[in-house]
């Protein structure tokens, strides 16, 4: 394991952190400020990956399939509240598990039958082709990097849109205690409804930057959608700045495991053995670390209400 | 609690009856055997939910230690029902206990996402074991023999070998919610502060019930891995302990028999649709969002429905 390698490794796992922000970040707020557990966040990432694939293969512009795909996946976001979510808001946890799970097994079925199982390949914009020289020797993707960058200048929004402007008030509120901001005279109704479709659009965000670094396909969002998960539980629910961090280590874990775990294990087990077992001992850390975390604090590292 | 218990018992009387009435050819079989083990999975996360009120998002973790216990005997050996049932219900108990030791610690929303990461845990395990297949799953040499017969092997009577522990296990369950034990944990599920303060802590109570469902769904596994032959870790995937969970709700919280409803009318509604279009899910989707939303006490809820 050389430096060059770890400084790639550990890049790679903060661009993995940054598209779990995006995704977690919508969830946590989702979470936080209705108490509700929204399963089918990861197919709105997965939704926002093909409308950015087939918007740009349409369009011929990966930036028009960006700005296009946005609006498309808030408004999938709004239609889904509408139809199904709303209604759910005043059951207990396990109907919202159950019936957002249906939701996945729907759009992840559709979504096969538009846009076929195989995978689809999202060419990288002329703009951000190539790679940069990091270190002497080592060269870099500039698009990881503009995903890197993408993703902290959205965070940052994000921070000032939370913490700095009336809405984010309410939503922090809301997070805190929603049934005394509603007493407070706010339409409680109205926030969550776009809360919601603000989360939904974040993650299409997400899923159209994923789009040229992973394959589109079915069924792409479960796997953030558990990760997210890990993130804001580990983070706190509710809290964005707990989500931020989280997301880093969680995709630091992932990341740097999934290279470092092979070769760690090499020194007891023979090669083919050692690369199963080490992927699949490095698929297990974040739920390691996740499980210590909540042994020693239930709930997590910045929880929200006291 | 036993109004509407009619249907459950019919249920199982034609199960019963099925084999003998024209039902037998192999396909109606596997089919029967898949739904009556699912269903036996079902009971056992019906008490933890319905009685004990932790809703687990790992159930099928369990299902699956079950499973490659009886795998990993397969592999070096042993096969006969006396060494492989104690082995794999043990490794279930042992893998939730341990589990449960630390999940039940927290509660709600925490509670299920930490038993999903402990899922996850399990189904990382068990695609790197090598040595079982991997990721491809492992293919038994033999089904299980109980005393040295190939019993199992006997489409009949593993159909109601299958049946007699559903019955079994729904039985099993029944009573312990009904004695002491399960007084202590329904009446923590309801309060868990109140049941405190008449003098017990729910702890203890919550992770032997935990152990106990555990233990109920490596048993299924023991069954389920023995009906197909074949064990991957597809079994142990998130999705499969939410189908889990589906069967549980579909048939309605709060009443043991209802998971035996839901599961039979799951794996019922999987295999029509399933035959009618290969995009089934996208009709089963939306089903089982109605059946959330509209559907509040499952379909023990139609047939018995609840006062006060």
């Amino acid at each position: 394991m050389t430096t060059q390698l770890l400084l790639v490794q550990a890049l790679n796992g903060l661009q993995l952190g940054i598209l779990l922000f995006l995704v977690a970040a919508g969830l946590t707020l989702v979470f936080g400020v209705m108490d509700f557990i929204n399963l089918a966040h990861g197919v709105q990432y997965m939704l926002g990956a093909y409308l950015g694939a087939s918007l740009a293969a349409a369009t011929g512009s990966f930036w028009w399939g960006l700005v296009l795909a946005l609006p498309a996946a808030l408004l999938a976001g709004l239609l889904l509240e509408v139809l199904v979510f709303r209604h759910l808001y005043a059951r207990d946890h396990l109907a919202q598990v159950l019936a957002t799970f249906g939701v996945i097994l729907f759009l992840n079925e559709g979504v096969k039958l538009v846009w076929g199982a195989a995978p689809l390949q999202v060419p990288i914009p002329a703009l951000l082709q190539g790679g940069v020289e990091i270190m002497p020797g080592l060269q870099y993707p500039i698009y990881r990097i503009a995903v890197l960058v993408a993703g902290v200048a959205t965070a940052c929004g994000l921070w000032w849109l939370v913490e700095r402007t009336r809405a984010g008030m309410l939503v922090r509120a809301g997070a805190s205690n929603a049934p005394m901001v509603s007493a407070l005279g706010v339409d409680i109704g109205r926030l969550f409804t776009l809360v919601f479709a603000f989360g939904a659009m974040l993650a299409g965000f997400a899923g159209v930057l994923a789009g040229p670094i992973f394959s589109v396909e079915p069924g792409m969002g479960d796997n953030v959608l558990i990760l997210a998960f890990v993130v804001i539980v580990i983070g706190g629910i509710g809290s964005i700045r707990g989500a931020f961090i989280a997301a880093l280590l969680v995709g630091l874990i992932d990341t740097l495991g999934k290279s470092l775990m092979p070769d760690l294990m090499r020194l007891f087990l023979d090669a083919s053995a050692a690369r199963q077992t080490g992927a699949a001992l490095a698929s297990m850390l974040v739920y390691i670390a996740m499980a210590a975390i909540l042994a020693f604090r239930p709930a997590g590292l910045f929880p929200v209400r006291a | 609690m036993m109004r509407g218990v009619w249907l459950p018992l019919l249920a199982l009387a034609a199960l019963a009856i099925a084999p003998l009435a024209g039902f037998s050819a192999s396909y109606e079989m596997t089919l029967m055997a898949r739904a009556m083990i699912l269903a036996m999975a079902a009971v056992s996360l019906s008490f933890l939910v319905g009685g004990a009120g932790l809703v687990s998002l790992g159930h099928a973790a369990s299902v699956g230690v079950g499973a490659y216990a009886v795998a990993i005997l397969d592999a070096n050996g042993f096969t006969d029902a006396a060494q492989v049932l104690p082995v794999a219900i043990g490794a279930a108990a042992i893998f939730a206990l341990l589990t449960g030791a630390i999940a039940i610690r927290t509660s709600g929303v925490h509670f299920i996402m930490i038993t999903l990461a402990f899922g996850q845990m399990a189904f990382f395990t068990a695609s790197s074991l090598s040595a079982y297949g991997g990721d491809d799953g492992y293919t038994l040499y033999s089904r299980t023999e109980v005393a040295g017969a190939r019993l199992l092997e006997n489409r009949l009577a593993f159909h109601y070998i299958c049946l007699g522990l559903l019955a079994a296990s729904w039985a099993v369950a029944s009573m312990l919610l009904a004695s002491r034990f399960g007084r202590v944990l329904r009446a923590a599920r309801e309060n868990a502060q109140r049941a405190e303060a008449v003098g017990f802590t729910p702890y203890p109570y919550r992770l032997v019930g935990y152990g106990i469902a555990g233990a109920m769904a490596g048993v299924a596994g023991v069954l389920l891995v023995n009906a197909t032959e074949f064990v991957s870790p597809a079994m142990l995937s998130w999705q499969r302990s939410g189908e889990l969970l589906f069967m549980v709700i579909l048939g309605g919280v709060g009443r043991l028999w209802g998971a035996i409803l839901g599961a039979l009318v799951f794996v019922g509604l999987e295999t029509w649709l399933a035959e009618l279009t290969p995009h089934w899910k996208m009709i089963f989707g939306p089903l089982l969002v109605v059946s959330v939303i509209a559907l509040r006490g499952g379909l023990a809820g139609l047939v018995a429905p609840r006062h006060g």
